[in-house]
This record gives C-alpha cells, sequence and structure tokens, in this order.
C-alpha cells in the first residue's frame, strides 16, 4: 500500500494550492479529485477579477487555476483524476486509511495527514420550497454557468434568477451578453447576498432590475417551464398575500446560497460549526480530529479565490508539518454580531504569531470595531469604516503576544465608534 | 455632484464625484485605482469583457477569452458580436490571440485557457 505524507481531497483552487505548499514542506504528497481535470469550479468561472490581491492582475478562473496548476505540474506530487474517495478511516496509530475508486478499481492509501479540500455545493431547488410542477428548466446558477461556458449550449432564452448571490449575478450578464433575455432578479431579503460591485456590473450596466423582498412562490409548465410566480415578502420573508404577479419565461435560476461539502469530513466525525456549516477548527486550520485539516470553502464559503488559496497553503503547510501531539484547545467566543468567524478555536500549544482570522459582519454596520479581548481586556482592534455580510473581512493577529493560557476566555467583538 | 459604487475590487467603495473649477474630484475611494474608475465613469465609461469561442474540438466546444484591457461600455455588444463569428481551429494556449485588434479598439480578444493544447498533447 502506497503511504503519504500528507493527502489533498479536491483539486480546485484550495486543492492545488494546499498540496504545492505541503510539497513545499519536503513531505510526499497525493491530490485527489473526482473530476478528469484539475481547477475546480475556476474552470468555468470565464469572468474576470480573480487574483486581484494574489497578482495584481484582473484574471479570469482557467487563468488564475492554470497558474496554479502550472506550479504543481513543476513539483514531484501525486494526482489521481477521475478518482472518488469513498471512505476514510482512521487506524490505531492514528494514521487515516483513504479509499478510492476510479477507472482502475478500487484502491486505498495511507496518509499521516489529511487536507479536506472539497469546496461547496450550491443550494438547489429541493432544498427551497417552492410549490407547483417540476418541469424541466429549474437550474443552479452554477449549472447554466456550466451549459453555457463548458458547453456552450445556452440554456434559456427568457428568465428569472432567484437570489442574490455572485453566481447568479455573473450569471445575469452572462447569459443578457448571450442574448438571453433576464426578466429580474428576485431577493427574498432586503439587502442583496452578492458583491455590491457585482450588483453594478452585473445588473445596472445591463438595465437588469434587482427586486429586493421578492420570492418565486410556484412554479407553472408541464415538460418546460412556462412561467413563475412571484410574491413579495415580509420583514419574516414570509409571502403577502394578494401580491402575486404571473412572470411568463422559460427558465427559472437559483442563486440561493452554497453551502461547504462535508460529508466525508462528518463520515470521519468532524465536528461541523453550525456558523460557517464547515468544521471547526484551531488557528493551524486542524479540525477537531487530529491530523485532519480543512481549507477553502469547504472550510467557510469564501468570496474570493485569492483567500481560499492562502488558507490552503496554509493548512497545507501545517498538514505537512503535523506530527501527533497533545492540543490544548481553547474557544474563540464571538458575538450574534457576527455570522461567523473562523477558527473557532485556538491550540495554544501551537505557534500562533501570524493566525488568518475570518469573519462576516451579521447586518450592514457603518464604523465599527473588530475587538478582541482576553479576559475582558482589549488586546487587539482594527477599525472598519463599513462591513458588509457578503463582504468577509480578513485580519492577521498575533495571539503569542495575548499569553494565552488554558483558562483564558477569547472573545471577538464588534462595537461602534 | 454624482454618487457611485467602485467595481475596481470587492471593497466596492461609495464614491462622491464633483466637479469643481471645471476638474473632478473624487472622495469616498478607498485607494488610486477608485480615482482612476471615478474618472473614467463620468468622462468614457470601460468595462473588461469576458465570453467564450466556438471551436471545433468535439472534447472542448467552447474557449473563454477576454478582452486584454478595458473597453468602452457601449462597444461591449459590438465585440460580441466579432467574438461570435470566431472558430478556433488550432490547438492555442491562454494568452494567444484570437482577434487582433477588435474593432481597431486598441486591445486583443485573448484565449484564457490552454485546455485545447492539454487535450490534444494528452489523446498523443
Amino acid at each position: 500500500m502506497k503511504q503519504y505524507d500528507v493527502i489533498v481531497i479536491g483539486g480546485g483552487p484550495a486543492g492545488i494550492a494546499a498540496a504545492v505548499s505541503a510539497n513545499d514542506e519536503n513531505s510526499k504528497v497525493l491530490l485527489i479529485e473526482r473530476e478528469a481535470r484539475l481547477g475546480g469550479i475556476l474552470k468555468q468561472c470565464i469572468h474576470d477579477g480573480f487574483g486581484l490581491i494574489r497578482f495584481g492582475e484582473q484574471l479570469s478562473g482557467p487563468e488564475y487555476a492554470e497558474r496554479y496548476i502550472k506550479e504543481l505540474n513543476k513539483r514531484d506530487i501525486d494526482v489521481l483524476t477521475l478518482s472518488f474517495v469513498t471512505k476514510i478511516s482512521k487506524t490505531k496509530e492514528n494514521l487515516f486509511y483513504v479509499h478510492i475508486v476510479n477507472k482502475k478499481g478500487v484502491d486505498t492509501f495511507l496518509t499521516k495527514a489529511l487536507v479536506l479540500a472539497m469546496g461547496c455545493r450550491e443550494r438547489t431547488s429541493k432544498q427551497i420550497s417552492i410549490h407547483g410542477t417540476r418541469p424541466s428548466g429549474v437550474f443552479t446558477a452554477g449549472t447554466a454557468q456550466h451549459y453555457t461556458n463548458l458547453l456552450g449550449e445556452l440554456p434559456t432564452k427568457e428568465c428569472v434568477i432567484l437570489g442574490s448571490g455572485d453566481i447568479g449575478l455573473i450569471m445575469a450578464r452572462r447569459l443578457t451578453l448571450e442574448g438571453a433575455r433576464v426578466i429580474g432578479v428576485f431577493e427574498a431579503k432586503n439587502t442583496p447576498s452578492g458583491l455590491t460591485r457585482n450588483i453594478h456590473q452585473c445588473l445596472y450596466d445591463y438595465n437588469i432590475p434587482l427586486h429586493l423582498s421578492y420570492t418565486v412562490t410556484r412554479i407553472f409548465g408541464e415538460d418546460r417551464l412556462t412561467a413563475v410566480e412571484i410574491m413579495k415578502v415580509d420583514e419574516n420573508l414570509k409571502p403577502i398575500k394578494n401580491t402575486e404577479q404571473i412572470i411568463k419565461c422559460d427558465a427559472l435560476i437559483l442563486s440561493v446560497g452554497l453551502i461547504p461539502e462535508n460529508e466525508v469530513a462528518e463520515s470521519l466525525g468532524v465536528q461541523l460549526d453550525n456558523r460557517t456549516n464547515g468544521p471547526v477548527c484551531d488557528g493551524q486550520y486542524m479540525t477537531l480530529i487530529d491530523g485532519v485539516f480543512s481549507c477553502g470553502n469547504a472550510l467557510h464559503v469564501n468570496d474570493l479565490v485569492d483567500y481560499v488559496s492562502e488558507n490552503a497553503e496554509q493548512a497545507g503547510k501545517n498538514a505537512a508539518r503535523y506530527v501527533n501531539s497533545d492540543r490544548c484547545l481553547i474557544n474563540i467566543n464571538s458575538s450574534d454580531d457576527f455570522l461567523y468567524t473562523v477558527p473557532q478555536k485556538l491550540d495554544i500549544n501551537q505557534n500562533n504569531s501570524n493566525v488568518i482570522v475570518y469573519f462576516r459582519s451579521r447586518k450592514n454596520r457603518e464604523k465599527t470595531k473588530f475587538v478582541i479581548s482576553v479576559d475582558g481586556k482589549e488586546f487587539f482592534s482594527k477599525k472598519y469604516s463599513f462591513l458588509r455580510p457578503p463582504e468577509m473581512e480578513r485580519v492577521e493577529v498575533d495571539f503569542n503576544s495575548f499569553n494565552l493560557t488554558k483558562s483564558s476566555n477569547i472573545e471577538f467583538n464588534l462595537v461602534n465608534f | 455632484m454624482k454618487e457611485l459604487v467602485c467595481i475596481v475590487c470587492p471593497r466596492s467603495c461609495k464614491m462622491k464625484i464633483e466637479f469643481q473649477h471645471g476638474e473632478i474630484v473624487v472622495s469616498g475611494n478607498g485607494c488610486k485605482r477608485g480615482k482612476s474608475f471615478a474618472i473614467n465613469e463620468t468622462t468614457q465609461p470601460k468595462r473588461t469583457l469576458c465570453s467564450t469561442v466556438k471551436t471545433n474540438y468535439k472534447e472542448v466546444p467552447v474557449l473563454p477569452v477576454r478582452v486584454s484591457g478595458e473597453i468602452p461600455k457601449d462597444k461591449i455588444f459590438d465585440v460580441m458580436k466579432q467574438i461570435s463569428t470566431v472558430v478556433v481551429t488550432e490547438p492555442i494556449s491562454c494568452g494567444d490571440i484570437i482577434i487582433e485588434d477588435v474593432l481597431s479598439l486598441g486591445v486583443n480578444v485573448i484565449a484564457t485557457s490552454s485546455i485545447l493544447k492539454e487535450i490534444i498533447k494528452e489523446n498523443g
């Protein structure tokens, strides 16, 4: 049986960056990808805007992916594509068996450390209750993107988009450029979910209306979708009676949220955080199962691939350096003003001099201070002129300087200034 | 006075544009790029454009492309029309020119993936 120091699962931007950085720490690395090609979702993200932070350039998704694949190919890293991980189990010696299936049959590998980089999935129509028939013509934005950008087939001539997530906004522009008509983007919340710049450059630039506090309540059509019913919703997102409108269209495109992919993690017993839907991790991005690291969109849904790469590089490096030793984990208690914060814990036996903290505010806020306090005393703060839930924030923190002990109470707060 | 949201980076700064003594004064921008975006936006709005072109390779029916630099916003659909006429018949690489100096706008339409070359290599 082949043995590795680090096995990375998932060959998207996170997995590639993790494999490269683990290899740079002189470990023997295997990268496992279920699709035929590396690059993950970037393969179909043909729009630009990737790499502004990493490379100072506005690259398209495929360009960004190919830069990292080039780095991967320069190194002695084993890569298995068209290979699916079926099961992972832990040995008594704290190693992991990774069972896979591919064209050649089944195989098993042994590894000291694992990096989970499976990315995230789109929430589907089955996860949001819409009444009516079940015709063809209901797509997630990612599926519409796959049809348009990889297969070269336009999935709609006239559509309604439900949800204002970034992929939905990007697809509103893309479909318009290809000659389809996007009747409107309908968002149940009273603020958009996607980045403000995407509202402007994808919708307003093309005169696509954004309707806040509206949702789709019914689908019509037998073989193919022929219309949808939309309704206004109240502040509790409940449809308001007598606000029904029927809109004729041939497709409903959903951009209603992303969920970190953690089936394999859960089968291993990795504890998830119900705020991020990803694993609870420490400052090294190690989950609560020793030797199992998580990164990228599997850890929490990022809005920039640049941050995915950065976080995955750290996870890969830490996985390569991993030696089984006692951990002393203390909680990071973040207030309800946050949608989430990552990491959720710190291992005070580790060097935490340069921990990257990611957070999202629960609400739109102006003039806000991000404050870290230990046992009630403020140790770190950073001011923001505004915070918005769709825009993730990133801060580097030297937790070593806080002289933490196992009884330290770390609190993250947002306060107005 | 005009209000504008910067689209250069995800910070999406809210900017104000004022005209003082014939000069454009920008405030609220977080960086230099925001200022030049605001000035361009008031004089001649420009955008990048990304799309795909058809190929005659069965495994890769379309290849991603983009313009090598920004183009006037009102020329986007004209450039799309040019892009839609192209069929790639050679295994070109990322960065290769697909349409040179498209509509005499001073920018090229370039491929943004080397997937065709890779597939040819893999298939021998």
